[in-house]
């Protein structure tokens, strides 16, 4: 299982809490259940739900979601079961001797009624006024048992004002429904810890740490609790506004950067099943819209691993060839701005190794404001950038003080996947019927590498590819078969892998000043790892503080969201395993199409580093305009 | 930023935490203790305590504003608590009730200027017998009247802080 | 000392006596006894204590744990304190007896906060306990070690019920887990448990001492034994009595000297309230089955008053998690509130008979399930004054 550990949910709120026998066939647990007029089987500890489902029968449900640990607190799937008196939650139950189930008795449909009318009773704001309008659990609910009135009142005014303090996380509490998901996401998927349930009673209600707002707490942004809510309780600051009027003003030459993630799962907002890929289709609806380039975000994430493959290979350079111990390893991964945030909130000590390299998103603002910006011949000052990122966090990334290098703010907006696809769809366009279209140059071609960035482990494997060849001289096809470096892949939450350095060969000239040989790598045998969601993050950091095995790691991949960014904060509604992992076969067959499939054999990479970046990469001009450094926030709060 | 170490009342709590062991299951006694002597669970000793025991300062909060004998703000130096339920009621308690209010010159759930004392309406504390019934800090009174109350009240006004 | 006159609990007991009686017999025995005694536990739901032990005593694990429910917060209930205030030794001395039953050996008084000015002097009395080895290691030379703690809620009504109860020792909120798995097998810390009322408890020593048959012979058919009521209200002789199953309202209110009446509420705020026409009815679970409390109203007293008290309460009280109990009682609240401004017609009342029904069905946990019993009571046994204005 993905996130087996949850060990923070009450003991008897786990998922499992009646152990499942492994050979129920053998022992008979197998138990009959009847479901209405169906009768079947189910393993032992199986709940009513999910019998429920694997019997066809559609059970309406709020608090419950795949990827967490039980609440049963919505009571909104609640059914009869033979033999007691009050009616159960079917997500709660679990089913350990025969039982009798009925799923639509009267008793059964006056108390989802009557519970989904408490709801709104209390639930703020008009459907067509929100940003989950036409995708939120509590309408569809609504429309499903026929709420046509408001018997116990609608409230008419706000109870709380809006947090709105950060650039990446809206909360709106009053349109709240207590279903307790974005706290069980925070706690326990997350184990970052900033949401909670506040006071009791009727003053119930989800906060943070004294009830303060998101920016002055251990948020990362991350925005998981977002993907999780039902309602519009929790989105995303939303620039739309903002990018339309600079769309509208014809002084401003606004470019739009495209992430991996955004186009294998834009297709959900307009109705497409998950893991169909879009990136033809939402090129040529960008330009519809009036952006005037559409770069791939691809690009500079080839760029990232030049930077950061070269600075891994001279971290170890110095640490084992040279005996440099002040240099930190393994080093981390720096592109995911959740986790680097984690980083500087709960492991600050750990800072160091993170590594400098900015992320793709940053490094592509940094060179358009530069580098584009001279090639086009265009004042910086009028070039407006913006991002699509499957992120919440890339809002606050790139508002980060630091993240003007190019002597203006680097990337002007972030904007989710969900957003996107809001502003294609306010442009009157269809996506799934727009003809396809490539990528602007100068930044049109990139590699396969850079496309995986968008799956949990893509980091590691493009950055892999690289290294290895820069190392080895050797082809990377020879050593992995069809240079998929399947060792890394995968959903499993934290992954390990071991490549011995056989034989070495000459550095590559772009890297030569740095880096004079590889003899001393020769025989060592390169420990990495990967891990998505932060949770799986924690356990790396505390193993790598304790001593233990991963602190022998030289890299490893971290991304805060489950998934990696196809599982992002920003992405459509609803997203869990089996969404994840269709976007993931969309996002890794994309990539086997492609011609180039190695960061450093990108044409335009091989261009930027002999025209701009020509002292190649960790040169003074990479690391004033493509490198970063971190900030000690510290997980203190309220001084 | 701070480190949670460097947290003014780091060692005082610490000790606290350590008396009864770092151990979630004793988050309630701690906090209770926190409560007796600093009067009140301040933002910071719940950063220490969620340090301590390896869990979220949320989830600190979550507790203390949880239960009633938490408090995350400071109260008075005497807190009387009044019941308030339908047996003190039928005994009387809402006349005491203004006479407390007139005497102090806050409504039930405040605090007087000078921090001196706190009044609360609470729920039933069991003594519905001899009611109206009525806590002050650890104190209980019973069969209490308005002159009681009055009477009562004039003494720890007497005896400030 | 004890001025408290009773059949059982409130009779002649000399203290270590009903102890040293459980080890002279075999956990199968005391487990036989009280299944003949068909005791009941007393905190309002009734679940046979033996069975209760007994499954505890079956589930296979390291470690159980016994607790006794002494966070008696339900308002109009008081008799908790008189046990532990002045019979603290039967109620110990039935912890350990269920701890002996069950393979405990960590047993746990969850005393409410509003108790606290108990605490010193129970800690002394299981001092004491522990110097006649009562408690503590090898008691009584039988090889069974025993110790109990006291642990101090903090202000919550909701952890009365036995998961909250858990869920506020183990540090957290009081909020009521799911079920199943129950505390019998999944419990404290995820062992087996046995959550068992003050009065249970105190129950058992006088059951070893005089045979679970004895005790079945008090009561009624399906009600077996005496009940501790605490009586408050409109009468002259408010207190706690031992009073045998089957006593009518109306024996009782002479107990407690109450003339003039109007109506009483049996079980505490989320009990039923009675009208005159009713004091007829029996205490017994197959009839007014209760926990005890009796609250009692004379003529002069305005039902609407006394249920908005109530619904106040579980306002405050409702842990919050779930739906129908989080925001049920607000409206049922303000139905109250409506209706005392004569907003609401008789005919009004349906959607709110609706929500009750609701929240008794689907509620997570007993407050919820329970909280709206004074709303239908009252609403439908004083109609007449609530919707005419007869009063």
């Amino acid at each position: 299982m993905e996130f087996e550990d949850k060990n923070r949910a009450p003991v008897s709120q786990k998922l499992h809490t009646v152990a499942r026998p492994e050979n129920p066939d053998e022992i008979g647990g197998l138990i009959t259940v009847q479901i209405n007029e169906k009768k079947l089987s189910v393993p032992m500890g199986t709940t009513i739900l999910e019998a429920c489902k694997q019997a066809g029968i559609h059970i309406p449900t709020l608090c419950h979601h795949e990827d967490l640990c039980i609440a049963g607190v919505c009571r909104v799937c609640v059914v009869e079961v033979e033999g007691m008196k009050t009616l159960q939650a079917s997500c709660a139950f679990p089913i350990t001797s025969p039982v009798k189930i009925k799923t639509t008795s009267p008793k059964v449909r006056l108390a989802r009624k009557t519970v989904l009318d408490l709801l709104i009773s209390e639930h703020y704001g008009e459907c067509y006024s929100c940003v989950r309008n036409n995708n939120c659990e509590l309408q569809t609910l609504a429309k499903e048992y026929g709420v046509d009135g408001y018997p116990y009142g609608h409230v008419t005014e706000p109870k709380y004002e809006v947090d709105d303090s950060t650039p990446a996380i809206v909360r709106d509490m009053n349109k709240c429904v207590n279903c307790l998901r974005c706290v069980r996401t925070c706690i326990d998927l997350q184990e970052v810890g900033v949401l909670g349930a506040l006071y009791r009673g009727d003053k119930t209600k989800i906060g943070t740490f004294m009830d303060s707002p998101l920016n002055e707490v251990v948020c990362i942004y991350c925005g998981q609790c977002i993907d999780r809510c039902p309602t519009g309780a929790l989105h995303a600051n939303d620039p739309r506004d903002e990018i339309w009027n600079a769309i509208d003003d014809p002084t401003k030459h606004v470019i739009i950067q495209t992430a991996p993630s955004p186009r294998a799962a834009i297709g959900e907002e307009f109705g497409l099943p998950a893991g169909t890929s879009l990136t033809g289709e939402m090129n040529t609806a960008l330009r519809k819209i009036g952006f005037d380039r559409v770069f791939d975000t691809n690009f500079a994430a080839d760029l990232t691993i030049m930077e950061e493959g070269t600075e891994l290979l001279y971290r170890l350079y110095k640490k084992l060839a040279l005996g440099d111990d002040s240099v930190m390893l393994p080093q981390f991964t720096s592109c995911c701005p959740g986790w680097v945030k984690y980083v500087e909130h709960f492991y600050p000590e750990l800072e160091n190794n993170l590594s400098s390299a900015k992320s793709p998103q940053q490094m592509f603002g940094a060179v358009l404001k530069t580098f584009y910006a001279q090639l086009a011949g265009i004042d910086p000052k009028d070039i407006v950038t913006v991002a699509v990122m499957p992120c919440s966090a890339k809002k606050f990334e790139c508002n980060r003080p630091e993240m003007n290098d190019s002597g203006f703010k680097d990337i002007d907006y972030g904007l989710t996947t969900r957003e996107l696809a809001q502003m294609i769809k306010e442009a009157g366009i269809y996506l799934p019927e727009m003809p396809k279209s490539e990528f602007d140059d100068p930044f049109g071609d990139a590699s396969g590498a850079g496309l995986i960035f968008g799956a949990t482990g893509g980091v590691m494997e493009a950055a892999l590819r690289t290294v290895l060849e820069m190392v080895t001289n050797e082809k990377i096809e020879n050593i992995f078969e069809n240079a998929n470096i399947t060792p890394v892949r995968g959903f499993e939450g934290i992954r390990y892998a071991e490549i011995p350095i056989t034989k070495v060969g000459k550095p590559p000239e772009l890297i030569a000043k740095l880096i004079p040989d590889f003899e001393w790598l020769k025989g060592v045998t390169l420990k990495v790892a990967v891990a998505h969601g932060t949770a799986n993050a924690k356990k790396i950091v505390e193993n790598i503080k304790a001593g233990g095995k991963f602190s022998e790691c030289h890299f490893i991949e971290i991304m805060a969201c489950p998934g990696g960014c196809l599982g992002g904060g920003g992405q459509p509604i609803p997203t869990n395993e089996e969404i994840r992992k269709k976007r993931a076969e969309a996002i890794y067959a994309e990539e086997q199409t492609l011609n180039v499939r190695k960061c450093h054999e990108n044409p335009k990479i091989i261009k930027i580093y002999s025209e701009f970046l020509t002292e190649g990469p960790l040169s003074e001009k990479s690391h004033k305009l493509l490198h970063t450094h971190y900030v000690n926030r510290g997980k203190v709060m309220l001084n | 930023m701070q480190l949670v170490e460097e947290i003014p009342a780091y060692g005082e709590i610490k000790e606290i935490v350590e008396k009864h062991g770092a151990d979630r299951r004793n988050l309630l006694p701690i906090l209770s203790d926190i409560r007796k002597e600093k009067k009140f669970v301040s933002p910071e000793a719940a950063q220490v305590v969620a340090h301590l025991l390896g869990i979220h300062p949320v989830e600190v909060n979550s507790v203390v504003s949880f239960y009633h004998f938490l408090n995350d703000t400071p109260k008075g130096k005497y807190v009387i608590r009044l019941c308030k339920n339908v047996s003190c009621m039928l005994n009387g308690k809402e006349e005491i009730k203004k006479e407390i209010e007139k005497k102090l010159g806050v409504r039930a759930g405040e605090t007087t200027d000078d921090k001196l004392v706190t009044f609360e309406e609470i729920n039933c504390f069991g003594l519905c017998d001899v009611g109206p019934a009525m806590m002050i800090n650890e104190e209980v009174y019973t069969h209490v009247t308005p002159q009681k109350a009055n009477e009562l009240i004039s003494e720890i006004l007497a005896r400030g802080k | 000392m004890k001025k408290r006159n009773g059949k059982i609990i409130f009779s002649e007991y000399t203290p270590g006596s009903g102890l040293k009686k459980a080890f002279e017999l075999s956990r199968q025995d005391i487990l036989f006894e009280l299944k003949t005694s068909q005791l009941r536990g007393r905190g309002g739901a009734g679940f046979p204590i033996a069975t209760k032990w007994m499954l505890t005593a079956a589930a296979k694990s390291d470690e159980k744990y016994l607790i006794c429910n002494a966070d008696e917060g339900e308002p109009g209930t008081f008799k908790d304190r008189v046990l532990l205030n002045e019979y603290p030794e039967l109620v110990f001395e039935g912890m350990v007896t269920g701890g002996y039953v069950i393979g405990a050996k960590t047993g746990i008084l969850y005393l409410r906060g509003e108790y606290s000015y108990l605490l010193s002097q129970l800690n002394d009395f299981l001092e004491g306990m522990r110097k006649q080895n009562l408690l503590g290691k090898n008691i009584l030379g039988k090889g069974f070690d025993f110790d109990i703690h006291i642990f101090l809620g903090q202000g919550a009504y909701v952890c009365g019920e036995e998961t909250a109860l858990i869920e506020s020792l183990e540090g957290h909120r009081g909020e009521a887990r799911n079920r199943p798995p129950f505390p019998v097998t999944t419990g404290l810390f995820g062992k087996p448990t046995v959550v068992n009322n003050v009065e249970t408890l105190a129950t058992v020593p006088h059951i070893l001492l005089k045979g679970g048959e004895w005790y079945a012979r008090f009561g009624t058919e399906k009600s077996k034994g005496t009940k501790l009521v605490s009586i408050s209200g409109d009468c002259e002789n408010p207190g706690v009595y031992e009073v045998e199953w089957g006593i009518t309202i109306r024996e009782l209110l002479e107990l407690a000297g109450a003339k003039n009446l109007k109506a009483v509420q049996v079980g505490g705020a989320s009990g039923i309230c009675i009208d005159e026409s009713q004091f007829g009815r029996k205490l017994a679970y197959e009839d007014l089955a209760t926990g005890g409390s009796i609250i009692i109203f004379n003529k002069e007293r305005n039902m609407l008053d006394a249920l908005e008290n109530f619904m106040e309460f579980f306002v405050e009280e409702s842990c919050g998690q779930c739906t129908p109990c989080r925001i049920g009682n607000v409206k049922l609240l303000e139905a109250v509130r409506q209706m005392k401004d004569g907003g609401i017609p008789e005919s009004g009342m349906k959607k709110y008979f609706d929500l009750a029904e609701t929240m008794k069905l689907a509620s997570k946990c007993g407050l919820g399930q329970s909280s709206p019993n004074p709303f239908v009571s009252i609403v439908k046994n004083f109609r007449e004054e609530i919707f005419h204005k007869t009063v």
